[in-house]
Order: structure tokens, then C-alpha cells, then sequence
């Protein structure tokens, strides 16, 4: 009848988990929590304590699980702001700015545009936001194309001149003059404002990620411009023998990149801020960089790298409102995860 | 017209100093480069540097110690790039890129405790004579010791490049892994080798900007220098000769920069911290077809900018 598990089986089981990329990236994490576990240890604290208060401030309650959901909507925005890009072989490391960049379209519609009606005011924040970001991004592309500047650096370097431009905008012309001075802008109106659901500080911004997720899924597996995008990615010039139009490809990815990008700075003004300040993003950009690098770039891994990723987060805002660590440390853990989850990955075995 | 010399002037003056940190990272990504690899983790070496030479300076009480723990800790940060990207082949951008912000997370939490602390540093040495040429004397000649170490750094990393065994090394391993090993050169050993420079001259930057130039450690006080001299190294031709100008030039927006605030120029501050950043991607976007075609062969699969 049933027999226990032989120890071939066993093998069998545990080899075929190893050799798996989920199975492999699942081992990764847990190496890195261990290694993060010793670093708390080194420094005098008890890492069981330290993992169960982030647990329990996480996944561990209904309160927990919504602020999780919460910080994940611009985890997965901006982690599609890499992946979509780099499916033609872009990188786009400006996620950040791009952010920084779809927050302030998206704050000027909501502050200076009269449009007066919610059902309005959002799509039109929401388009603005996306083609802030969009139009950040497609900076790179020009640089790229006419002048041979590489995206990485100039993506990289926008970021800080996004940051500045914000600033430029709250510490002057868009200062809010009752704010005590603070660099603020007013604060929105109830027509732009993502209303909250299900009672938590959750907001309609949610629908943003999952339609993005979806939709980039189709799309790059379903339809011919989604092979064609990989083929791009793959040999532009064996893409352009076959007829593939190169350019327009990569100038499409990269301006959806920005784009989604730049809906999550509206969803973050929009939805959690309610106004526009210096710092809104605070790495989130850069996090979602690093979430697509550990998701391999696929839409549907992403969720989880982005829900990994948010979860540390959480917990390290729990850690540091306790006293027990600065948040700072979390980005030492979220280094470490993403190191160990692509130091673990299969080494293919290079044709010589 | 007095007016426009008082900035000119001033602008000089204040161009070496930030210059200098960013040059020591642009050195040390150079050699990296020459190798085959790019680091993107220039950015973190940098910030452990500028923290853990402050760090050290203020526990020991001797600049020179914090000065050689902030290149080591720069090299340590990028060793982990090295058993990385070498061993373990993971993509270079995301693993260096992913490194800057670990060791922006680990100096933010190892300096909180020194961010009010006060430390003598390394200050101004005036050379005789050469000091007192007028205006470019003083700009150039009135620097802490890293300054002049690097002045010599440039056309001494030249000279090593292209004439002795070891640079030749580097050049054959960053050109091709293959024809290197059949050449009898071990391509890891001299591309750890390269990466642990990088990273200690990254560190050496870091700790200009922490023990020479402000006195003081602040979370992120790098804001992308790293990544400048990433930018920089390309703009350079993968030349130290040319890096000296490129990093001047950034140095030189950063002292034009608080020129123009001191004299009281009606632009917002914040426009004006934009420029170093916008003026090197100019410079980049001015020189770059040249920049393509010097590109060291290894380098051609992870930057390529043309399709």
C-alpha cells in the first residue's frame, strides 16, 4: 500500500528541486536570510527576535499584509519599467527618476488643471504621470540613438536631475503658501485622490500593477510583437534581417518602461502622499530595478521578487519604528537577497 | 566684466577640489574597464570609503590609517563583485548595481554614530613657488596630499598602461579572455586584480570627499559620483590623460555651481546642482563616437549603445 518514500525518491525530489529555477531561488533566499541572520548576530542582537517582529509586522496580520500590498504597487510598476525594457536588451536603471518625474506630471494636472470631477481627474493624472515618465525615459533613447550614449549611464545620471527637479518645483513656484514654510505642495483635493479599499491604507492605485502585470504577460507571450521583442533583445541584427523594425521596437519599450514608471509616482502622490514633497520615492525605483534582475525579467516572477522585496521593507519600517534596527540595514538584506538569488542561478555551460 | 573674472577665478579654485574624488574613481574604473569590467558598484566603493575612513580617523586618531581603511574597504566591496560576476557569472550592471546600494545600506547604518563627529582630515600643503603663479597657483597648488597624489596618478597610470608587462596584461585580458589565456596570462587573476584597484581607488575618492574636501560623513554624501566616473571613464577614451579632464570638468560645474550661489546668481539652487550631472552627459554625448570605437572588446556585449 503506501510505502514511505524511498531515499532514491527522496534524491530524486530534492535534485529536482535544486535543479529548478524557482526551487533554486528559493534555497537563495533562505541562504541570504541566514547570512543577514549572522550580520544581526555579529552586531549583539537576537536574529529569532528580530525576524519574528518583522513577521508578525508583515505577513503576520491584516494590517501587516495591506502596507506589504501597499509598498507593492510601485515595486512592480518600476520593476516593469526594467523588465519591458530589457526584453529588447535595453537597461533602464532611471526608474527612479522616471518616478520622480510621472509624480510631478501627475501633481501639476491635479493642483493646476480644473477638471473638477473624480471619474475625470484620475485618468487624466494617471496619463499625465505616464508620460512624464515616458518622456524622461525617452531621453535615454535619444541619447542612445543619435549620439551613441549608453543607456545605463544616462539613465543613471537623470535620476539625479529628476530628484533636483522636483525639488525645484516644492521648495519654490509649487510651495504650498500655507505650509508653514515646508517644502510642500498643497494638498490634493478629493477628486485626486485614489480612494482607499477594503478599509486599509490599500488604494485603487492596486489596479495599476495588476493590469500592468497582465498585461505585459499577454503581450509578451501571446502576440507576434512580444516574439518579435525578443528577438530584438536576443540579435538586433538577425531582427533586422528578418524585417523587424529595430529602432521602433526599443523606442516602444523603453517609453512603456518610463511610462509605468511614471504611473507609479502618481500612484504614490495619488494614492498615498496626497501631495508632492522632496524624497516621495526613497529608492523605489532602484528596488525595482533590483526586483526584475531577481525575477529574470518575467512579469509573473516579478509579483513575487516585488511582494519579497515590499515584505522587507515592511518589516524594516517596523524595526526601525521599535528601535531595534534603521531601516537602512534592510537595504544591506535586499543587497544580499539579490546576490545570493543570482549566485545561485544554474551557470550555463558557455559554447567554447 | 569684474564680476565674471571674480566667478571665473573662484570657479577654478573651487574645481579641483570635488574633482579630485571623482577622479580617483575615474582611475579606478579605468583599470576595471581595461580589464573587461564594468562596475557599476564604483558608487558603493566609494561610500564605504568615504565612511569607513572617517570612521577609522576618528577611532584612531591618524588620517593616514583612515586613508588606507578607506581603500580597503573600497577593495572589499568590490572583491564581492569579483567572486561574483567572475565565478559566479552574474550580470555585471545588476550585481554592481545592486552593490552600491548594499553599501549605501551599510554606511548608512555603520556612520550613524559619526555624522556630528569632527576630525582634523587632511588639509591644504601649499607647494613653494609653484603656489604662488597667479590664479591657476593657488587653484592647483594649495591642495591636501590625495590631490597631488593624483596629479601624478595620471600619466603615471599612462606610462604603466601601455609600457610595462602588467598593463599589457590587463589590455590583452579586457580585449579578449580567450587570446590572453592562450598567451599564458591567468584572465581572473588579473581581472580580481583589477577590480580590487578599482574598488580602492573608488574608496581613496570616497575618502578626498569625506577626510579632504568637507571634513564631515553624511548618508549618501556621494550622490553618483560613482556613476559619474563610470559616465567618465567612456568620455575618457579609456585614457588616465583624458580622465584628468573629465573629472576637472565635473569638478569645474561643481565650483562654477557654488560660484554662482555665492555671488547670489537669481537661478534656483536646485537647477544649478543639476549642471554637473547635465554637463557630463554633454560631454559624453559630444565625444561619444570616438569613445565607440575605443571601446575595449570585452566590453562591447554589456555597452553597447548602437542597435
Amino acid at each position: 500500500m503506501n510505502q514511505p518514500i524511498s531515499l532514491q525518491q527522496a534524491q530524486g525530489f530534492a535534485f529536482a528541486f535544486t535543479n529548478h529555477p524557482a526551487g533554486r531561488s528559493v534555497i537563495a533566499i533562505i541562504f541570504a536570510f541566514v547570512v543577514f541572520a549572522i550580520f544581526i548576530a555579529v552586531i549583539g542582537r537576537d536574529p529569532i527576535e528580530i525576524y519574528t517582529k518583522m513577521f508578525e509586522g508583515t505577513l503576520g496580520s491584516k494590517v501587516g499584509l495591506s502596507e506589504v500590498g501597499v509598498r507593492m504597487i510601485p515595486f512592480v510598476l518600476t520593476a516593469l519599467a526594467a523588465a519591458i525594457p530589457a526584453r529588447v536588451g535595453l537597461i533602464n536603471v532611471g526608474g527612479e527618476g522616471q518616478l520622480y518625474i510621472g509624480a510631478w506630471a501627475a501633481t501639476g494636472v491635479a493642483l493646476y488643471v480644473d477638471i473638477g470631477t473624480i471619474w475625470l481627474m484620475l485618468p487624466a493624472m494617471a496619463i499625465a504621470g505616464f508620460l512624464g515618465g515616458a518622456i524622461w525615459g525617452g531621453i535615454a533613447i535619444l541619447l542612445r540613438h543619435w549620439r551613441n550614449v549608453n543607456e545605463v549611464i544616462s539613465t543613471l545620471l537623470s535620476n539625479y536631475v529628476a530628484i533636483l527637479f522636483v525639488n525645484f518645483f516644492v521648495f519654490g513656484a509649487w510651495k504650498n503658501p500655507t505650509g508653514f514654510g515646508y517644502p510642500y505642495t498643497s494638498n490634493f483635493e478629493f477628486e485626486s485622490i485614489l480612494p482607499s479599499i477594503f478599509d486599509t491604507r490599500l488604494h485603487l492605485g492596486l489596479v495599476l500593477p495588476i493590469i500592468g502585470i497582465i498585461a505585459t504577460y499577454l503581450f509578451l507571450s501571446r502576440t507576434r510583437w512580444g516574439a518579435n521583442m525578443r528577438a530584438v533583445g536576443g540579435n538586433p541584427d538577425a531582427a533586422r534581417r528578418r524585417g523587424i523594425p529595430v529602432l521602433r521596437y526599443i523606442i516602444i519599450a523603453m517609453l512603456v518602461g518610463g511610462g509605468l514608471a511614471g504611473l507609479a509616482g502618481m500612484s504614490e502622490v495619488s494614492g498615498i502622499q496626497h501631495h508632492l514633497r522632496p524624497g516621495i520615492s526613497n529608492n523605489l525605483g532602484f528596488m525595482g530595478f533590483l526586483a526584475s534582475w531577481m525575477a529574470n525579467h518575467n512579469p509573473i516572477a516579478i509579483i513575487g521578487t516585488s511582494f519579497l522585496i515590499a515584505a522587507i521593507v515592511v518589516g524594516g519600517d517596523i524595526l526601525q519604528f521599535s528601535g531595534d534596527l534603521p531601516s537602512a540595514a534592510m537595504l544591506i538584506l535586499i543587497g544580499l537577497v539579490l546576490f545570493s538569488v543570482l549566485g545561485f542561478r544554474r551557470l550555463e555551460r558557455k559554447a567554447e | 566684466m569684474s564680476d565674471v573674472w571674480l566667478v571665473l577665478g573662484g570657479t577654478l579654485t573651487g574645481a579641483v577640489g570635488p574633482g579630485i574624488s571623482v577622479l580617483y574613481a575615474t582611475y579606478g574604473e579605468l583599470i576595471t574597464e581595461r580589464a573587461g569590467r564594468i562596475n557599476l558598484g564604483t558608487e558603493g566603493s566609494m561610500l564605504m570609503g568615504a565612511c569607513f575612513g572617517f570612521i577609522v580617523t576618528v577611532e584612531t586618531g591618524s588620517v593616514t590609517v583612515g586613508v588606507f581603511a578607506a581603500m580597503a574597504a573600497g577593495a572589499g566591496l568590490s572583491m564581492v563583485m569579483a567572486y561574483l560576476v567572475i565565478y559566479r557569472d552574474t550580470n555585471q550592471l545588476a550585481t554592481g548595481f545592486a552593490l552600491t546600494l548594499f553599501g549605501a545600506g551599510i554606511t548608512a547604518y555603520a556612520g550613524r554614530g559619526y555624522v556630528d563627529s569632527i576630525i582634523g582630515g587632511l588639509n591644504p600643503i601649499s607647494i613653494p613657488l609653484l603656489s604662488e603663479i597667479p590664479k591657476l597657483g593657488q587653484a592647483l597648488f594649495q591642495q591636501d596630499i590625495l590631490a597631488y597624489i593624483a596629479y601624478v596618478l595620471g600619466p603615471l597610470l599612462f606610462l604603466g598602461l601601455h609600457y610595462t608587462r602588467a598593463g599589457l596584461s590587463l589590455k590583452a585580458v579586457g580585449e579578449s579572455i580567450e587570446v590572453a589565456f592562450a598567451a599564458g596570462r591567468n584572465p581572473h587573476v588579473i581581472q580580481i586584480a583589477a577590480l580590487a584597484a578599482g574598488g580602492a581607488l573608488a574608496g581613496l575618492g570616497g575618502a578626498q570627499l569625506s577626510l579632504g574636501l568637507t571634513h564631515t560623513w553624511s548618508e549618501g554624501m556621494t550622490v553618483g559620483r560613482g556613476f559619474v566616473a563610470v559616465g567618465l571613464v567612456i568620455f575618457a577614451i579609456w585614457s588616465p590623460l583624458r580622465a584628468m579632464v573629465g573629472a576637472f570638468l565635473f569638478g569645474g560645474a561643481i565650483g562654477l555651481q557654488l560660484q554662482l550661489q555665492t555671488v547670489g546668481a537669481p537661478v534656483s539652487p536646485f537647477i544649478l546642482d543639476m549642471l554637473p550631472y547635465l554637463i557630463i552627459l554633454f560631454v559624453m554625448a559630444l565625444w561619444s563616437r570616438a569613445s565607440a570605437r575605443a571601446m575595449p572588446e570585452g566590453l562591447k556585449g554589456v555597452l553597447k549603445a548602437t542597435t
